[in-house]
Order: structure tokens, then sequence, then C-alpha cells
């Protein structure tokens, strides 16, 4: 039982990582392409740890399962923050399509 | 010296979950490597040393995790749905948005919650009056305040009870 619901959790785990590679291909622009991959290989990533976890229990192989989860919780947003705070410091534009961009003209405003 | 004793502790825990045996040689050096830790650079881990001994906050941090687990599977299925829909269904955009929240330590969680929930990416931090400049991949809105609603009100209030 604890083997079908562990493989269970690294299937859809499996899955998620496959969308967000999916994103990372399709999505015109870094914004938009790491949104897909921030949030989809996350939870991916997070869904086949928790899988190992449901496997090993509270043991060794178990405990840092669960401790990878939080250090990626913890770290996967701030990666993608600084990347995307770098891209856009760097002058990366957004898509042509996009809406607005208050962040430009917050910049601009304060330069001048 | 409160703020090196939660240092300390913290880092003994996680070497010893890591290492995940409790017999003398792994117990001496998780001691002496979480005193180095905790005398060299233990004031820097938290300024507001007193927000670790109410117990309220713990519930809280509780509650905060169940809502953001659910956050994060919605968020995900709404990101697999457009990455696989045919017409590529986005509106992208960045957006300003306020925040009511003070602490250092409440506004990174607030930014990496809502790089965590559907549609967002936090870009920035603004230096004045409390922004945060968030990349949004549905615009509904450009007004901060309106933003600041859809986006961000559900979970400041738990975030206060935990962080201020």
């Amino acid at each position: 039982m604890n083997d079908i619901i562990a493989l269970i959790f690294i299937v859809v785990g499996i899955a998620f990582d496959l969308f967000g590679s999916i994103g990372l291909v399709r999505m015109p622009d870094v914004y938009n392409r790491l949104q897909a991959s921030t949030k989809c290989v996350t939870l991916g990533t997070c869904g086949i740890l928790f899988g190992v976890f449901v496997k090993f229990g509270f043991s060794a192989a178990g405990v840092k399962a669960l401790l990878c989860i939080l250090f990626l919780l913890l770290t996967a947003p701030v990666s993608a923050h600084a990347l995307a705070r770098g891209a856009h410091k760097s002058g990366v534009k957004l898509w042509e399509k996009s809406v607005c961009d208050k962040y430009l003209e917050d910049e601009a405003g304060n330069k001048q | 010296m409160r703020s090196r004793l939660i240092t300390f502790i913290i880092s003994l825990a996680l070497w010893l979950l890591l290492s995940f045996s409790l017999d003398w040689p792994h117990l001496l050096v998780g001691v002496s490597v979480a005193l180095f830790v905790a005398l060299s650079m233990g004031d820097m881990f938290t300024d507001s040393p007193h927000k670790w001994f109410s117990l309220r906050r713990y519930w809280w941090f509780i509650v905060f995790v169940a809502v953001f687990t659910w956050e994060c599977l919605k968020a995900n299925i709404d990101v697999a749905i457009r990455v696989l829909h045919p017409k590529l269904p986005i509106n992208p955009g960045i957006v300003k948005i306020k925040t009511t929240l003070k602490s250092e330590t409440g506004k990174t969680f607030l930014a990496n919650f809502i790089t965590l929930t559907p549609g967002t990416l936090s870009v920035d931090i603004g230096d004045e009056d409390n922004c945060l400049y968030v990349h949004w991949i549905d615009v509904k809105t450009q007004d901060p305040d309106a933003a600041y609603k859809i986006i961000a009100l559900r979970f400041e209030r738990i975030l206060k009870e935990v962080f201020e």
C-alpha cells in the first residue's frame, strides 16, 4: 500500500516536472518561462521527494527528503526572484503583447 | 544572546536530522559546528528573538503551511492548463502592489508566497512605501490597491500573525 502511494506521488511529481519543461519551451519571454518553471518544477520535485519520504518513512533517507523539500521551498522562489530581477535590470524586454510594465515606468521615473 | 541560542538550536537540530544518528562522534561534530555558527553569525539570524517564544505564532505558521500547500497545488494546475492549452491563454505584465507588512522576514515570505501562487511572480521589492513589483501572467487590473486585494490580501492576515 505504501509503495502504491509513494508511486502515485512520484508519478504526479514527474508529470508536473514535464509540464514545467513544456512551459519552458512554449512560453514567449523570460518572465513567463520563469512562471512555468518555478511553479511546476518546485511542486514536481517536492512531489518526487515526498514520494521518497512515504516509501522510506522516518529513516535516514526519508527525513533527508523532507529536509530537501524545506530547502527547495525556501530557495526556489528566491532564485526565481533573483533571475527575474536580474533579467529586468539588464534590459530584457517583456513579450510584445504584454499589458503593462509598471516596474520599468517607475525605474524611468526614478532616474529623471 | 537569545538570537545566538536560537541559531544554535536550529543548526544543531538540522544537523542531527541530516545525519540521523545520535552517537557520540555525530553529536560532538554537530555541537562544535553549531557553536561556531552561533558565535560567528548568530546575531544576524533574527533581529527580534522574543517572537520565537510565543506559541501562537507557531499555530499560525501551521495554518500558513496548510494554506500554502493548497494554493501551491492550485497554482500548479493553473499553470499546467495554460502551458498545455493550444492557444496559450496568457495576458502578462508587471504590476505594482502595496503591502502593509513591516518586518523584513514577513515581506520575504510574502514575496516567496506570491511567486508560488497562481500566475504571479515577484520581481522586486520597491524601496519606498512598501510596494512589490509582481509579474502577473493574466493581468486583471493595473491599480495597485485592487491588485493587492486580489493577490496578497488573503495571505497577509496570516503572515501578520506569524511575523509581526
